[in-house]
């Protein structure tokens, strides 16, 4: 039975049966604690709103974080990479056949010498 | 019934095709009509390359001749020993290819029915989806070069006309035509490899061809004319620019064919360097141009999809990141295979690797551009700044999603995790470094679709997206076969490899096998 569950690698082996199981206990004990949540609430008296110190909540537009807004650091620490990367996708159709052509020559060229 | 089940190779091209031109007419009597159409159509399609598939693994190759009604036929004996006709040749590896588009196919097509239905042209876009389904079946089955040129430029014809189907201000015009273009060119220059070669071998039949190959330098210039090509085709670095242009303007439905149109190439390619020039074409050079191909683009590919706002264009990029994947897999198998510092096994289960996560690919990145599709669908926007809170209302897809890009990120048990273990171990005996930046791809493409994930589906109801709804019936029904295959390839691993991953790695490998195939040990 775990047989069947098993990848072998030739070098190792990965048995997906424990994850399944893994998946399984973490949900049954999600479960168990969203059992054990308050079952009655008024929401219509804010007991489901934010508390900002008394501040009103702002506009649902702007308590979103977009993805505009997300992995500022990685963008800025990758600047220098990026701005080496980007300027090659032009959207420029002859900069695709050059990269194409360029590509044919340098495999030709590598082929051919170590042939 | 014998006569079908001996025709069905042919059946595999004829059934699309008919189903293609009979569209339009059937269109006429109204749209409930082509739906039903459509649908028996890619129903019986599907059968048809699975039926193929099944009856190649169970006995073997097939070689099928068009025009002649035994097998005894396909050399006439007046004929020099060359196959004249036009020969498919299905061997488990393209069997394995068949079964890829046969499931993608169905589930796009049943997808198409509910993405199409609120917009005009209807019988046009069948039309052209069911030519670029014929096409690739053909890209796939085909055993002759120039019929692989002729389904290889109905792919990218096809593909073109329905990356330019919905004209939105031009800008769905403009990646069509950037997808033809660049097609056109990589088509022209395949045509001439296939010149170069039937002028000096009298043949155009893979089998006869490689079974000839001298490697003189005419031959050497068709592969590179080949390998470069088909590495275009399939959005490897740096010949992928055309790949977020198409990708993110094309139908979804039609991109996650797109998708395996571009494995379509990617098999190609792998054939060419294996079988066509099995033996001559030296094994370590091509190997370590594959690998590196499969690098740059692994690598480039993740970090251009990371800063992207348009969630098609991401997913567009991480594509080309992860056939960096099955070009590294591929390579690496082919490297080692030829080196005697590395024992065969090292070698074959990078291809393994590399083949499975084709067949893997195909499926989680066919279910997330459906999702996004779905998104588009129902908000009318992919920017992923305008998006938010959508998993209060879109439950289904947000699961879909989440279970497509876990596959994606290389997250047990989804199948992605699988072929990549396969591909992570073998690369690292063969290469450590290599390894490394496989595995860091893969962290950053879990990164970059948490963004994603974060973008569409978390956070309040947003009050533009309050009331929107879960996508139709039939798109979910889509998306939840390819969900299902995306965990029950991953739960059950070894089964997919034994049944149809090893038996088309060694196909690949076996080209002696190939050629005796077709000419019968001539």
């Amino acid at each position: 039975m775990i047989e069947s569950f098993t990848l072998t690698t030739g070098f190792g082996a990965w048995n997906a049966l424990f994850w399944v199981i893994a998946f399984v206990i973490a949900f049954i004990i999600g479960w168990l604690i969203w059992l054990r949540g308050e079952k009655v609430y008024d929401t219509s008296k804010g007991s489901t709103a934010p508390f900002l110190s008394g501040i009103a909540e702002p506009d649902k537009k702007e308590v979103h974080i977009r993805a505009g807004n997300l992995y500022w650091g990685y963008n800025d620490a990758l600047s220098g990479y990026y701005k080496f990367v980007k300027p090659f996708h032009t959207g420029n159709l002859s900069d695709y056949f050059l990269a194409y052509l360029l590509v044919t020559a340098i495999v030709l060229i590598v082929v051919v010498v170590l042939k | 019934m014998d006569i079908i089940l001996d025709n069905l190779p042919g059946l595999l091209i004829a059934i699309p095709l008919l189903g293609a031109f009979l569209t339009p007419v059937l269109s006429r009597a109204g749209d409930n009509v082509r739906n039903v159409w459509v649908m028996v159509i890619t129903t019986l399609s599907s059968l048809c390359g699975l039926l193929v598939a099944s009856r190649v693994l169970e006995a073997g190759t097939i070689v099928y001749a068009f025009g002649v009604d035994t097998i005894s036929n396909v050399i006439p004996l007046d004929s020099g020993g060359i196959p004249i006709r036009i020969i498919f040749t299905i061997d488990p590896i393209n069997a394995f290819m068949l079964i890829i588009a046969a499931v993608v196919g169905f589930c796009i097509t049943l997808y198409s029915i509910s993405s199409m239905e609120k917009l005009s042209g209807k019988d046009g876009f069948f039309t052209l989806l069911f030519l670029l389904v014929a096409s690739v079946y053909g890209m796939i089955a085909t055993g002759d070069l120039f019929n692989f040129f002729v389904f290889l430029e109905i792919s990218s014809l096809a593909g073109a006309a329905l990356v330019a189907y919905r004209i939105d201000k031009g800008v769905a015009t403009e990646a069509g035509f950037k997808y033809a273009a660049l097609s056109t060119l990589g088509g022209m220059l395949f045509l001439v490899g296939v010149g170069l070669l039937y002028a000096q071998y009298n043949s155009l039949n893979m089998a006869v061809i490689a079974d000839r190959m001298q490697l003189t330098g005419l031959d050497i210039m068709a592969f590179v004319l080949f390998f470069t090509a088909l590495a275009m085709k399939c959005g490897a670095v740096p010949m992928h620019f055309w790949t977020p242009d198409s990708y993110t303007m094309a139908p979804s439905s039609v991109t996650a064919f797109l998708v395996v149109s571009s494995q379509a190439s990617l098999y190609a390619l792998f054939r060419v360097c294996f079988t066509l020039y099995g033996g001559q074409i030296n094994p370590l050079t091509v190997g370590w141009v594959i690998i590196i191909l499969g690098v740059l683009s692994m690598f480039i590919g993740v970090t251009m999809a990371i800063p992207q706002k348009d969630v098609k264009r991401l997913m567009a990029y991480h594509a080309v990141s992860q056939t960096g994947y099955m070009l590294l897999g591929v390579g690496v198998g082919l490297a080692a295979l030829s080196s005697t510092c590395f024992s065969q096994g090292v070698g074959m289960m990078a291809l393994k690797g590399g083949l499975f996560h084709i067949m893997n690919h195909a499926l989680y990145k066919g279910l997330l551009f459906l999702t996004a599709g779905v998104i588009m669908y129902r908000c009318g926007t992919r920017n992923l700044n305008q998006l938010g809170g959508l998993g209060h209302n879109m439950k289904w897809t947000m699961i879909f999603f989440m279970i497509g890009a876990l596959a994606i990120a290389g997250i047990p048990p989804f199948n992605g995790f699988a072929s990549k273990l396969l591909i992570y171990e073998s690369t690292f005996l063969f290469n450590p470094l290599i390894a490394v930046i496989a595995m860091v791809v893969s962290i950053l493409t879990l990164a970059s679709f948490v963004k994603v994930f974060h973008s569409m589906f978390m956070g309040p109801k947003l009050p533009e997206y309050q009331d929107v709804e879960e996508a139709p019936k039939p798109m979910l029904i889509a998306m939840g076969i390819l969900a299902v295959l995306v965990i029950l390839f991953g739960i059950f691993p070894q089964q997919v490899v034994d049944t149809l991953v090893t038996p088309a790695a060694f196909a690949l490998v076996d080209y002696h096998g190939y050629i005796s195939a077709v000419l019968g040990g001539a």
